[in-house]
């Protein structure tokens, strides 16, 4: 446990270090405040809620979170520190789990800075804090899921433009699985890949959390959706961590 | 003399090409390996075998009685290791660098800073203790390297060219440093500079094309011709081409 506590603050300072943390930070506000207030019709709505910008988190993190985890396995077989690493006495999954928990960390910190939205939607009306805050828990959610698939991907490539561009392609594949394009083609064409298309979707589990409910099933499928990969991880990095 | 390092019938076979092919030898504390042979022979993927980053296609290695295969977290904490090339992470600075390689031993509070304060004065890195590492010349980065595999004081060195690129003067430094701990430790150091087996090492393990082609001290190694280059070129090239 010692040495994925060392890992982790080890990477998660490692994002301000680099410009890598602010330039995140940066598109990430500018771009969920832009489409929540133009594409999502906020304020034409006239709804005191968040509905609009949990729609777009997951196509937000759908390539900003690939290019936060493109370099987490990758970068280290460029430099090689991944023989100075795995050479420590640490265990393979403390390594995984370090890295992984640093990354989502700092996408919590990303999320939490958008809080001047909660900020405006209370001043303009009475909306349901319950609701915001499973809607974040939901896009942490949806945060961890992505971030679990593309440093599985970083572990198994050197080259990090192979890593961005498979993760945003795994990304986008569970993201649209639940939109009403996939589904109502699929229902109408082949309606047993509809009920699946759904079932792996990250958008419709984020659905329910920005309703403000927190099913056990969701739950459960974010967790073990992100214990899969990195246990998938921790495989890839034994069998490949020399190549 | 109990051996602190054991590697016994090691092998690491890629695809139908075989790097390392049945490597037995053991170093005892007091001794200095040297580990010779030319670009390619397979020394770092034997040492990276020894440090438990590569795993043997065939054959054990030891370090302190443990296997690392089997056992590798307790065999890593007896090794201090210098991988080829002395990779670090770029943008930590020197202190930040080693606290993490402190940390991740299980070093904490002030017996951590001792640690770090002794490894920098070991090394004469007090000078550059603030300044990231992607700032520093060739030479100040392989010392940190080796600050870090000191750091522990470990039973087990295993350096692969802990020299390359140092100045004379520098070299100079590491060769008396390694001198200095040699008595209580085991230590392997794999380089291709000749005047550095005699000037460090107790033994000297030459290996060619995978194979160990000689296990002598340097004295025997260069009483079997008119000099120690011409024993080396002997030994490790191809019998067609030593003609």
């Amino acid at each position: 446990m010692g040495g994925m506590v060392t890992v982790f603050r080890r990477e998660l300072a490692g994002y301000f270090a680099t410009p890598v943390a602010y330039v995140f930070i940066v598109i990430f506000l500018v771009m969920a405040g832009a489409l929540t207030f133009t594409l999502g019709n906020f304020f034409a709505r006239g709804q005191a809620d968040l509905q609009p910008f949990f729609t777009f988190v997951p196509w937000l993190f759908l390539f900003l979170v690939p290019a936060l985890t493109m370099r987490l396995w990758a970068e280290e077989r460029r430099l090689g520190t991944i023989e100075l690493l795995l050479t420590l006495p640490l265990a393979q999954w403390e390594a995984v789990v370090g890295k992984f928990l640093a990354a989502w960390a700092f996408c919590a910190i990303a999320l939490a800075l958008t809080f001047p939205l909660v900020i405006t939607v209370n001043l303009l009306g009475n909306p349901d804090n319950g609701v915001i805050l499973t809607g974040y828990l939901g896009c942490l959610m949806v945060a961890g899921a992505f971030l679990a698939v593309g440093a599985a991907i970083s572990a198994l490539t050197k080259n990090q433009v192979i890593a961005f561009v498979l993760a945003v392609a795994a990304c986008f594949f569970l993201t649209a699985a639940g939109s009403p394009v996939v589904t109502e083609f699929l229902s109408q064409r082949i309606p047993q890949l509809a009920d699946l298309a759904r079932a792996i979707s990250i958008t419709e589990r984020l659905g329910g959390f920005t309703r403000g409910v927190i099913s056990a099933r969701d739950v459960v499928f974010f967790a073990s959706f992100m214990a899969f990969f990195l246990f998938a991880n921790t495989i890839a990095i034994d069998q490949r961590k020399a190549d | 003399m109990t051996a602190l390092i054991e590697i016994e019938r090691l092998t690491k076979r890629f695809g139908a090409f075989t790097a390392v092919d049945d490597v037995t030898f053991s170093v005892a504390r007091g001794e200095v390996l040297g580990f010779l042979g030319p670009n390619g022979a397979g020394k770092s993927t034997t040492m990276r075998m020894l440090a438990g980053f590569m795993t043997p296609t065939s054959g054990t290695a030891r370090i302190c009685g443990e296997d690392v295969v089997d056992r590798p977290v307790p065999a890593k904490r007896h090794l201090g290791f210098l991988p080829e090339g002395a990779p670090t992470y770029p943008e930590m600075t020197v202190t930040g660098f080693l606290q993490f390689c402190g940390r991740a031993r299980g070093f904490h509070g002030s017996a951590l800073g001792d640690r770090v304060a002794h490894a920098m004065a070991m090394t004469q890195l007090e000078g550059v203790r603030l300044q990231p590492v992607e700032t520093l010349s060739k030479g100040f980065k392989r010392r940190v390297g080796l600050a870090a595999a000191l750091l522990h004081d470990p039973a087990v060195l295993v350096l692969d060219e802990p020299t390359d690129g140092l100045d004379p003067n520098q070299k100079h430094e590491v060769r008396n440093l390694i001198l200095s701990m040699a008595p209580t430790k085991a230590i392997v150091i794999s380089t291709h500079i000749l005047e550095e087996v005699a000037a460090v090492c107790t033994r000297a393990v030459v290996i060619a094309r995978g194979r160990v082609v000689a296990d002598a001290t340097p004295a025997e190694l260069a009483a079997k011709g008119p000099s120690m280059d011409a024993v080396f070129r002997a030994l490790t090239m191809p019998e067609s081409e030593a003609a």
